[in-house]
């Protein structure tokens, strides 16, 4: 409060604070041996003001009186700074003030109460399940926990405190050959990081699928090196979501399309709203693409957005169709004569105290299809094509046309079976043609949550993290090319 | 600002190493201001300036270590993270291969910090950024751009008695400005510790300039290319291959270094004689930290010289197990020689010059082989002259071939090159021009 008044007696119409304190912990194995044990704690506030329509911020470690009112007075100073070069007037959206909101994520058991021996033995034991495989060498594990315990105000009235909880655990494992001719890795991608408690570790029992992992990193050594062409592609959900990610969710960006993010993150191919708004065909019939921040479980789930906005969930694809973008309470205005919703969607978030807040993507989710299909049933539909698990390298162009991605586990598909293990598998396309070929779904059953912990967006570079949930799905007559072959 | 002196440095990390009851402790202490100024679409978007200060606890007891980090640096706050790297520390496995804390060091004083940069206030940015946005206004473009600065200063101390202080001021500035129609863009930007060397008014004339000319591009076959790189681009991939020179990943098998049949490739020749990278702190390209994080100090390290690989990047405890000094190393610089980017162009038959790369990420580590998209500027040249923009395209390239099929080297400058146009590794890198540049696909994106 002595932040807003300090803001408000400078002449800002609008002020927000917000104070946080993050804990993060990270547990890094290698082998037999903890590579790394560490734990942070860091506190402070952060003051955006908004004087005569110009944004101004900043922040500070120090939670005392006279530094509060400096840091207050300094955003003022930066808006007024700010405004002499600006032409165009910020107007933010209504909201209705949360008067006392208080949310935290479903986490049943606190991570940072959880033993730190018990985290290292986890992972040690999970490692040597790997190292038992024949031709598995060396093995990397870690968990990595945040708790953020966010509270926010601003000269609306609202006042909101939120407990968040991120859990990742990992491993990767590396197989060599006898002679140094190859190697070859295995991530743990059938695990994906949630906004849950140490519960999500327990459930994921690292310990009993580090032997496929092991094996499948084995297995790739002698797998064959794949023959380019154009096959149909069955994606597995641990795959998809950051298809679905890079694709769809970040065109979707308001801001992007605005050309707020030029310089860096890029722009989209989803632009101008008023000519893709209910117009644009982003994919076939079968693709709705729900975001939401209300998503148990996900990563981008809160109560209230870093402006005080309740959670929402809103459809941006309905079957193939565009419909609306990502928004903060500053974007809502642009777009609303269009979509006819004048309230934001809840989209802002800052990495932490130090950082201004601006547009972040909430979960983006594909919806399952209506049949009671999963992964099996798509391959078995299919004639030729490969099966992918698991996230390679990703790379998509600023715009979000061309991209090229790989996986963890590729398998040829022949004849509705698969056909052993492929490598060197990446596919390229171009984003609307890609989501045109989109044939099948898999329902309910196929369906899962999937995560990106850390993805880097705005100047500075901030990280989000994001989930994402999808069934398996096939894609038809995509491009893939080998890339053992290049060099 | 938080800017710790070398006396307030060495109280602080003094003040923590006396709460320690650890058998060895280790005291990191850094605070500065980390200051920006972001427009868009012609008008400030956003800015911020954020004054913060975080102190990192390491303690050990034999070979059990582990660190805790905090900004609450109260005497309460302090104890608290001493205590906590002391618990965890106690309750970890022991670690073979942890090594005791160095000893004290000598270190040569690099001087990184200026004024110029630290004193750049809100104020200043917004000239700075409108002189971008008056030219673009102007000419009927849309600029956006990122000017960010970081004044601070880091300390490493430990219970041996070692002791290393070091200031720096470090910024970058990088502008986007796009035709309003979307078919044009163009980038500009720099780098570097003193503000003074900056030109915004030339960084918008880049800019302006590279956005009208990249306007309605045409497509081209894809294929293999002579390209010319713009030394921004030369410093998004080069990156790459130093960071690849893990000597212990090389000895065990899982590296582009590693030789078959054992062992690594230092004394192979890998690229073109005429490539020597290097690291060097004290370089007045670079004036990068002088010391690790461990207190290690840095030296000037040539990773490659006439193309032969001389050493690659060994940590203390790889060092001693191989029995060499370990690396310490700041700042990357590739040496080139006397052509400006205009001879580089003026002696092209048919080839791709690039402004800059985008969206790079791994395909396979055996070859160190990398995907990625041109972005901002991709024109096309013929006969020793730029004649059109050309589409931008997705390579699938490794910057080890890249530097094996050098055709000519320019005059290394320092870039800004990281994508994000965040502050990073200090980097001078020459222009270049190199043949049979792979470019697997076209992209429809502006």
């Amino acid at each position: 409060m002595l932040a807003l008044d300090a803001a408000r007696s400078a002449g800002a119409s609008y002020a927000d604070v917000r104070i946080s304190r993050t804990r993060t912990q990270s547990v890094a194995t290698r082998e037999d041996r903890v590579t790394n044990l560490s734990d942070s704690d860091t506190l402070g506030f952060g003051v955006r003001v908004l004087v005569n329509g110009a944004w101004g911020f900043a922040a500070s470690r120090d939670l005392v009186r006279d530094e509060v009112q400096r840091v207050a007075r300094v955003a003022v100073q930066q808006a007024r700074a700010n405004r002499r070069a600006s032409q165009r007037p910020v107007v933010l959206a209504p909201t209705e003030p949360v008067r006392d909101g208080r949310w935290s994520s479903p986490a049943r058991v606190d991570p940072f109460t959880v033993p730190i021996e018990d985290k290292v033995a986890l992972l040690l034991a999970a490692n040597q399940a790997a190292l038992r495989v024949r031709g598995a060498r060396f093995v990397t594990s870690a968990l990595f926990f945040l708790k953020d315990e966010r509270t926010f105000a601003n000269s609306e009235g609202s006042f909101t405190v939120q407990n968040l909880y991120r859990v990742l655990p990992q491993m990767n494992v590396t197989a060599v050959a006898a002679d140094n001719s190859d190697f070859q890795s295995r991530a743990s991608d059938e695990i994906q990081p949630m906004g849950r408690g140490y519960e999500h570790v327990t459930d994921s029992d690292l310990g009993g699928k580090a032997q496929m992992w092991a094996e499948q990193a084995v297995e790739k050594l002698s797998a064959r090196s794949v023959e380019p062409g154009r096959y149909d592609l069955v994606l597995n959900p641990t795959h998809l979501f950051l298809t679905i990610h890079e694709s769809v969710a970040h065109p979707t960006e308001l801001d992007r399309a605005m050309g707020y993010e030029a310089n860096y993150a890029g722009t989209s191919f989803v632009a101008p709203p008023a000519r893709v708004i209910n117009q644009l065909r982003f994919g076939s019939e079968l693709m709705t693409i729900r975001a939401d921040r209300r998503q148990e479980g996900g990563l981008a789930t809160t109560g209230w957005d870093d402006e005080g906005v309740p959670a929402d969930d809103w459809l941006l694809i309905d079957r193939g169709v565009f419909k609306d973008y990502q928004t903060t309470r500053e974007q809502a205005a642009w777009i609303s004569e269009l979509t006819g919703v004048s309230r934001s969607h809840g989209c802002s978030y800052a990495q932490t105290w130090a950082d201004v807040q601006f547009q972040r993507m909430p979960n983006v989710s594909l919806l399952p299809g209506t049949q009671d299909l999963v992964d099996q049933d798509l391959i078995a539909a299919t004639e030729r094509g490969i099966y992918i698990v698991g996230r390679g390298a990703y790379s998509i162009d600023q715009q979000r046309y061309n991209f090229q991605f790989g996986g963890q586990a590729f398998y040829e598909i022949r004849n509705g079976r698969l056909n052993g293990m492929l490598k060197d598998v990446t596919y390229q396309a171009r984003t609307p043609d890609f989501w045109a070929s989109l044939d099948m779904l898999g329902g309910d059953r196929s369906y899962q949550l999937c995560g990106s912990f850390n993805d880097g967006k705005g100047q500075p570079s901030q990280s989000n993290a994001v989930s994402h949930g999808c069934p398996a799905a096939r894609f038809r007559n995509v491009a893939v090319i080998n890339t053992g072959r290049q060099t | 600002m938080s800017i710790f002196t070398r006396e307030q440095a060495r109280e602080l990390t003094q003040r923590v190493l006396a709460m320690s009851r650890a058998e060895s402790c280790r005291v990191s202490v850094n605070g500065g201001l980390e200051a920006n100024t972001r427009f868009a679409a012609n008008d400030i978007s956003t800015s911020g300036d954020a004054t913060n200060a975080g102190v990192n606890v390491r303690s050990g007891f034999g070979r059990r270590t582990a660190s805790s980090s905090t900004n609450i640096l109260t005497e309460e706050g302090l104890r608290r993270a001493v205590e906590m790297s002391e618990r965890l520390a106690r309750l970890a496995p022991e670690d073979r291969e942890a090594l005791p804390e160095l000893g004290p060091q000598t270190y040569r004083e690099v001087p990184a910090f200026f004024d110029s940069t630290a004193n750049l206030d809100p104020t200043r940015r917004a000239d700075a950024a409108s002189a971008v946005m008056g030219p673009a206004r102007q000419g009927g473009l849309q600029a956006s751009g990122f000017i960010s600065l970081r004044a601070g200063s880091t300390a490493v101390a430990n219970s041996l008695g070692l002791f290393a202080y070091h200031r720096g001021t470090n910024f970058a500035f990088t502008t986007t400005v796009r035709t309003e129609d979307g078919t044009g863009s163009g980038w500009a930007g720099t780098a570097g510790n003193d503000w003074r060397r900056v030109n915004p008014s030339e960084l918008a004339a880049t800019a302006v300039r590279k956005a009208r000319e990249s306007a309605n591009s045409v497509a081209i076959e894809p294929g293999r290319y002579t390209v010319v790189l713009e030394p921004t681009a030369v410093a998004n991939l080069l990156g790459l291959l130093v960071g690849a020179m893990n000597a212990r990943a090389a000895d065990e098998g899982r590296s582009f270094f590693s030789k078959r049949g054992g062992g690594n490739k230092i004394g192979e020749r890998v690229v073109d004689e005429r490539v020597t990278i290097l690291s060097d702190p004290w370089d007045p390209d670079l004036l990068a930290q002088p010391f690790g994080g461990d207190g290690q100090p840095n030296q000037r390290t040539v990773w490659i010289e006439g193309g032969v690989v001389r050493t690659l990047n060994y940590d203390r405890y790889w060092a001693q197990r191989q029995n060499v000094a370990p690396t310490g190393a700041a700042g990357l610089k590739m040496m080139g020689g006397e052509a400006s980017l205009d001879d580089l162009v003026r002696s092209t038959e048919r080839g791709v010059l690039v402004t800059r790369f985008w969206y790079i990420r791994g395909l396979d580590p055996r070859s160190i082989l990398y995907t990625g998209l041109t972005r901002d500027g991709t024109f096309l040249i013929e006969n020793g002259r730029i004649t059109r923009a050309v589409r931008n395209m997705r390579f699938n390239e490794s910057p080890v071939t890249m530097l094996n099929n050098l055709e000519l080297l320019g005059r290394p400058i320092r870039v800004s090159g990281s994508e994000s146009g965040d502050i990073g590794q200090a980097v001078a890198v020459p222009p270049l021009k190199t043949r049979d540049f792979n470019f697997q696909s076209i992209s429809d994106a502006v």
